[in-house]
C-alpha cells in the first residue's frame, strides 16, 4: 500500500503534469474552436520554443529571458506558418489541413534536428528553482512546484485575455459563427493570424517551461502532441475550460497509475479517452453537434 | 543457388495473373487497349498491366539500382497501402493509426512462428491478420463514433495506445524494444513437393503473389456496390445516410478491411526480414503510410506503391549523396507540403489527370454495360397493402421545436393524403425548414408525434426513413460532386435494392435490372445526354433536376421537396415544374416553395406557416381568399398577433 506521503506528493505531481499539458492543449484548441483547424505542426511548436529557449538560456543565463525567446521564436514561426501556408487552406478539406500542419511538423522537427543534433540536452532549472520545497510533512522539488504556479499564472492570464478582452470576445464570437463576426466588419483575417500566434506562442512557452523536467529531443513534440490529443478528445475539442479540465485528468492519470505500476501509466490514459468516446462522444465540455 | 525456386515461385506467381477474373489473354489487352469495346478485357486492364510490371520488374528494376530487398520493401508498402487507400483514399477517412494493425498482425505472425505454436506460416499469418481485424473492429468502433479531426486525432492516439501495449503489457511476448528476432523463413508445402522461400528474389515473388492478390481483391471492392457506396460517403456522408444507407456500418466494415491489409502486411514484414522490430508499432510507421500515400495518390490503390517507390528510393539516393544524407527527411517533408498544397491527387493524380486530357477519358470512366437506352420506367416501392386513395400516408399530431427559448414550431397538426400533391407556403423565418426536417424524421420533436402510414417515425433519421419509403429533396443541392450522374443515381437504387448494408464487397456492380432503374430515373429527370458527366461540371439548374433525381431514384412514394424551385431561371423553373406534374402518378409528395404561382398551380391542398404555427390550410382557391394570409404575405399581421 503507496503510502500517504507518496500519494500526496503524486497527486501535486499529476496536478503539475496536468496544468502544463493543459497550457498545450489550449493552444491546440483556441486555434481549432477559432479557425477550425487542427494543428497537428503543434508538438513541434513546442520542440522549438524548447530548443530555442535553451539557446536563450545558455546565451545570457537567464530562464525568463529563456522563457520570453522560447516563446517569441514559436510566436514567429506560428505566424509564417499561417501567413505562408495556413491562410490558403481554410477553405479546404480538413483532411487537407491535416497533412499540411503535418508536414510543416516535420519540416520544424528535422530543422531543430540539423541545428541542434539528435542527441538529448537537458536543462538545468534556474536558480531560484532548484531545491526542494518542504509542505507539511511532504518533501517536493522547488522547480515543480514553481511550474505548478506559472502555469496556472498562464492559464489565468489566457482566461483574461479570452473572456476580458475585446479579442477574446472576438475569439469567442468566432467560435459560435466565425461568417457572423466577418459579415459585423470584424478584420476576422487579422484576428486568425492573432490567434494562430497565440496558440503556437503557447506551445512553445509550454516548451521552454517543460525543458528543466524533461530532457529536449527532437522527437519529443510527438509524445505532446498525442497526449494534447488526448485532452482535447476528453475535455472537448474547442472548448477553453474542457482543455484544462481535460490536461488536470489526464495529469493526475499519468501520475496516479504510475505510483501503482508506471508500465500502465500510458495505456491507462487512453482507457479515459475510450471510455468518453463512448459515453460522452462530443467530450466532457464539448458542444453536441460540433465536428 | 535459388535459381530453382525461383522458376517455380515465378510460375505459381504467373499462374494466379492469368488464374484470376481476367478473362483475356496476357498479351492481347495492352496492344489492343485502344480499340477494343469497353468491358472485358478493357476493363481488367489495371489489372493485367500491374501482373505484368510485377513479373517485369526483377528484369528491368535492378539496371537503376533497385535491389529484390528494396522491391520487396516496396511491395509490403504498397500492400499495407491498399487498405489505407481504401479507408482514405475511397471513403475519405484519414486514420493515423493504421500501424496498431500492421504491428499487430507483425507480432502475432512473428510470434506464432518463433514460439512453434503454428508450425504453417500461411495459417500463422492468416490468424496474424484476423486478430488486426478484430483490432481493427474494436478501434474503429470507438473512432468512428465521431468524425473528420476527431476521427485523425483519436487514431492517432490509439495506435500510439498499442505502441505502449507493445512495450509494457505485452513485452513477455514481443520483446519488448528488442523486438522478435528469429522469424524463420517462409516455408511452403505443397504436399507432393516442399519449397524453402529464401531471400532476394524467391522473397521478391513470395511477397509480388500476396500483393497481387490483394490488388486483385481491392479493385473489387472498389468496383462492387460496396464500393459504390464508400465514394458516396467520401463524397457526401449526409446524402448518403439520406438515401437509405447506413454509413456507420460501411465506414466500420471498411475500417476493419484496412485493418486486414495492414495486418497481412505487417506478417510479411517479419517474414521478409526474419525479424519484427518494435517501430513497427511507432506513430512513424502511421505517418510513413499516409505521406506515401498522399504522394503517390490516394483514391487510386497504385498511389501508395508509388509514394513507397518514391519515398524508399529517395532515402537510398540520398544517403549515396554523402551531404545530403542527414536532410533527406526534411527534403521529404518540404516535397510533402509542395505535394499536398499544389497536387492535392499526388503522382499517379497527375499521371492519370495527363492520360484523361490526351485521351479525353480513361476507360475506368466509362461504365459499360450500362447504356443509356431507357427500357423499363422508374419503379416505385408500391402503397403498402393497397391503401384506399385520401387516407393518411404521413400525419404529424401537434409537433413542436424549441430552442432554448425560441419555439421554431408550435403544436402544427399536418396529413398528407394518399396520392395528394400538398402544398407548405409562408413567409421567411415561418419554421418550415424545421417543420419540414421533423417531418422527414431528420429531427426529433419537442412535442408531438409523426406518423407515416401508422407507424411512428418520429426522429427515427434519414436513413431508416428513406427505407421505409420517403424521401426528400434538399433546398440546398446534396449531390456526390465528384461522382457522374451515372454514379449518383446509383447510390439511392442501391439503397433500395440491397437495403441499409450489405458486404457485397465481391460483387460486380451493375445488374440489367440496376442498370434499367438508374437510366430511367436519369431519363425522367432529362439528363440522359449527361449521363457520364462529373456533377461539379454541370449547370445549377443541372443540378437541381438531379438533385430531384436522387429523390425519386430511392423509389419513394413519398417525396418531401424543399424549394425545388430554389435560384432557378424562367427556363428551368418550366421544366421542373412539369417534370414534378409527371411523376404525380402513384406517389404523394410535400412541396415546400416560394414560388406562389407555381404552389396554386401544382398543390392540391395548401398549409400555411406563419411564426411557427399553422395559419390557415384549404385549396389553393381558399388559401387565395384567406384574409389572413393575404395579411401575412403583406406585412399586416398585428391584428392576428393580438387576436
Amino acid at each position: 500500500m503507496p503510502s500517504m506521503s507518496l500519494f500526496l506528493s503524486q497527486l501535486f505531481n499529476g496536478l503539475a503534469t496536468g496544468l502544463l499539458l493543459a497550457l498545450i492543449s489550449t493552444g491546440l484548441t483556441i486555434i481549432y474552436g477559432t479557425l477550425g483547424v487542427i494543428n497537428f505542426a503543434h508538438g513541434a511548436l513546442f520542440v522549438v520554443g524548447g530548443y530555442a529557449g535553451y539557446t536563450v538560456y545558455s546565451l545570457t543565463d537567464s530562464f525568463v529571458l529563456a522563457v520570453a525567446g522560447g516563446a517569441a521564436v514559436a510566436l514567429a514561426a506560428g505566424l509564417v506558418m499561417e501567413r505562408g501556408l495556413m491562410r490558403k487552406y481554410y477553405s479546404r478539406p480538413p483532411e487537407d489541413q491535416i497533412l499540411v500542419t503535418f508536414g510543416i511538423s516535420i519540416i520544424l522537427v528535422e530543422i531543430v534536428r540539423g541545428i541542434y543534433g539528435g542527441v538529448s540536452l537537458s536543462v538545468a532549472p534556474p536558480g531560484w528553482g532548484q531545491g526542494v520545497a518542504h509542505i507539511g510533512s511532504l518533501i517536493y522539488p522547488l522547480y515543480r512546484l514553481e511550474t505548478l504556479g506559472i502555469a496556472a499564472a498562464t492559464l489565468l492570464l489566457l482566461y483574461f485575455v479570452l473572456y476580458r478582452t475585446s479579442l477574446g470576445l472576438i475569439v469567442r464570437a468566432g467560435i459560435e459563427d466565425a461568417q457572423m463576426v466577418n459579415a459585423l466588419g470584424v478584420n476576422i483575417k487579422r484576428t486568425f493570424l492573432l490567434v494562430f500566434g497565440l496558440g503556437a506562442m503557447a506551445a512553445g512557452f509550454a516548451g521552454v517551461i517543460n525543458s528543466p523536467i524533461v530532457a529536449l529531443t527532437p522527437d519529443m513534440g510527438f509524445r505532446y502532441l498525442v497526449e494534447s490529443f488526448v485532452v482535447v478528445v476528453i475535455g472537448g475539442v474547442g472548448s477553453f475550460p474542457g482543455a484544462i479540465i481535460g490536461g488536470i485528468i489526464a495529469g493526475e492519470i499519468l501520475s496516479l497509475t504510475a505510483m501503482v505500476n508506471p508500465q500502465y501509466s500510458d495505456v491507462m490514459l487512453f482507457v479515459a479517452m475510450a471510455l468518453v468516446l463512448i459515453f460522452r462522444p462530443q467530450g466532457l465540455m464539448g458542444q453536441e453537434g460540433r465536428e | 543457388m535459388s535459381s530453382a525456386h525461383e522458376s517455380t515461385v515465378a510460375a505459381h506467381g504467373a499462374g494466379h495473373r492469368t488464374g484470376g477474373d481476367a478473362p483475356a489473354s496476357r498479351g492481347k489487352a495492352p496492344a489492343s487497349a485502344g480499340t477494343v469495346h469497353a468491358g472485358g478485357a478493357r476493363r481488367q486492364l489495371p489489372e493485367i498491366l500491374v501482373g505484368l510490371c510485377l513479373i517485369a520488374a526483377p528484369f528491368v528494376l535492378p539496371y537503376v539500382g533497385m535491389s529484390p530487398d528494396l522491391l520487396t520493401r516496396i511491395l509490403i508498402w504498397g500492400l499495407f497501402g491498399l487498405g489505407f487507400d481504401l479507408l482514405f483514399g475511397y471513403t475519405g477517412l484519414l486514420s493515423f493509426g493504421q500501424a496498431a494493425f500492421y504491428g499487430t498482425g507483425g507480432f502475432v505472425t512473428a510470434y506464432l512462428l518463433t514460439a512453434d505454436l503454428v508450425p504453417n506460416m500461411l495459417v500463422a499469418l492468416l490468424i496474424g491478420t484476423v486478430l488486426a481485424s478484430i483490432a481493427g473492429l474494436v478501434i474503429g468502433y470507438l473512432t468512428l463514433r465521431r468524425t473528420g479531426i476527431y476521427f485523425a486525432m483519436s487514431t492517432l492516439a490509439f495506435g500510439e495506445m498499442f505502441y505502449f501495449l507493445e512495450n509494457s503489457s505485452f513485452k513477455e511476448y514481443t520483446g519488448g524494444e528488442n523486438g522478435i528476432a528469429g522469424v524463420p523463413p517462409p516455408h511452403l508445402s505443397l504436399g507432393f513437393v516442399d519449397f524453402n522461400i529464401s531471400s532476394g528474389w524467391p522473397m521478391y515473388w513470395f511477397v509480388a503473389v500476396f500483393f497481387f492478390v490483394g490488388f486483385l481483391i481491392a479493385r473489387r471492392i472498389v468496383r462492387s456496390p460496396f464500393g459504390a457506396v464508400l465514394k458516396a460517403i467520401r463524397g457526401n456522408p449526409k446524402r448518403a445516410m439520406a438515401l437509405g444507407h447506413s454509413i456507420q456500418s460501411y465506414k466500420l466494415t471498411v475500417f476493419v478491411v484496412a485493418a486486414a491489409y495492414g495486418g497481412l502486411a505487417g506478417g510479411l514484414l517479419g517474414l521478409f526480414q526474419s525479424y519484427m522490430p518494435p517501430d513497427a508499432f511507432a506513430l512513424d510507421t502511421s505517418a510513413q503510410l499516409v505521406i506515401q500515400t498522399v504522394m503517390g495518390g490516394a483514391g487510386t490503390l497504385l498511389g501508395p506503391l508509388l509514394g513507397a517507390t518514391i519515398w524508399l528510393y529517395l532515402y537510398e539516393g540520398l544517403q549515396q549523396v554523402g551531404s545530403l544524407g542527414p536532410y533527406w527527411k526534411l527534403i521529404l517533408g518540404i516535397v510533402f507540403v509542395v505535394l499536398v498544397t499544389s497536387f492535392r491527387h499526388g503522382v499517379a493524380g497527375a499521371i492519370l489527370d495527363f492520360v484523361r486530357t490526351r485521351r479525353g477519358r480513361l476507360p475506368a470512366d466509362i461504365d459499360a454495360g450500362a447504356s443509356a437506352k431507357v427500357s423499363s420506367e422508374l419503379a416505385i416501392v408500391p402503397p403498402l397493402e393497397s391503401s384506399r386513395p385520401g387516407a393518411p400516408v404521413l400525419e404529424a399530431r401537434g409537433i413542436s421545436k424549441q430552442y432554448g427559448g425560441l419555439k421554431a414550431v408550435s403544436d402544427v397538426d399536418f396529413s398528407l393524403r394518399e396520392g395528394e400533391l400538398h402544398g407548405v407556403i409562408g413567409p421567411n423565418g415561418a419554421g418550415k425548414s424545421t417543420f419540414f426536417a421533423m417531418l422527414a424524421g431528420e429531427l426529433p420533436t419537442t412535442a408531438g408525434k409523426v406518423y407515416f402510414r401508422g407507424q411512428e417515425i418520429t426522429g427515427i433519421g434519414v436513413t431508416a426513413v428513406c427505407q421505409l419509403g420517403m424521401s426528400k429533396s434538399y433546398q440546398i443541392n446534396q449531390l456526390f460532386e465528384h461522382l457522374t450522374v451515372r454514379q449518383n443515381v446509383m447510390i439511392p437504387v442501391l439503397a433500395r435494392s440491397r437495403g441499409r448494408f450489405r458486404s457485397d464487397m465481391l460483387k460486380g456492380l451493375h445488374s440489367d435490372a440496376l442498370d434499367e432503374q438508374v437510366n430511367a430515373a436519369i431519363a425522367l429527370v432529362g439528363l440522359s445526354h449527361h449521363a457520364d458527366t462529373l456533377v461539379s461540371e454541370m449547370s445549377y439548374g443541372e443540378k437541381r433536376r438531379l438533385e430531384i433525381g436522387l429523390a425519386l431514384a430511392t423509389g419513394a412514394n413519398v417525396l418531401l421537396f424543399d424549394e425545388p424551385l430554389a435560384g432557378l431561371g424562367p427556363e428551368e423553373r418550366v421544366l421542373v415544374v412539369s417534370l414534378l406534374k409527371s411523376i404525380r402518378k402513384g406517389r404523394s409528395m410535400v412541396i415546400v416553395e416560394h414560388d406562389m404561382d407555381a404552389m396554386f398551380e401544382l398543390a392540391e391542398r395548401i398549409t400555411v406557416l406563419y411564426e411557427g404555427c399553422k395559419l390557415a390550410e384549404g385549396t389553393p382557391d381558399e388559401i387565395r381568399q384567406d384574409p389572413s394570409v393575404q395579411a401575412a404575405y403583406l406585412g399586416g399581421m398585428d391584428d392576428h398577433e393580438f387576436a
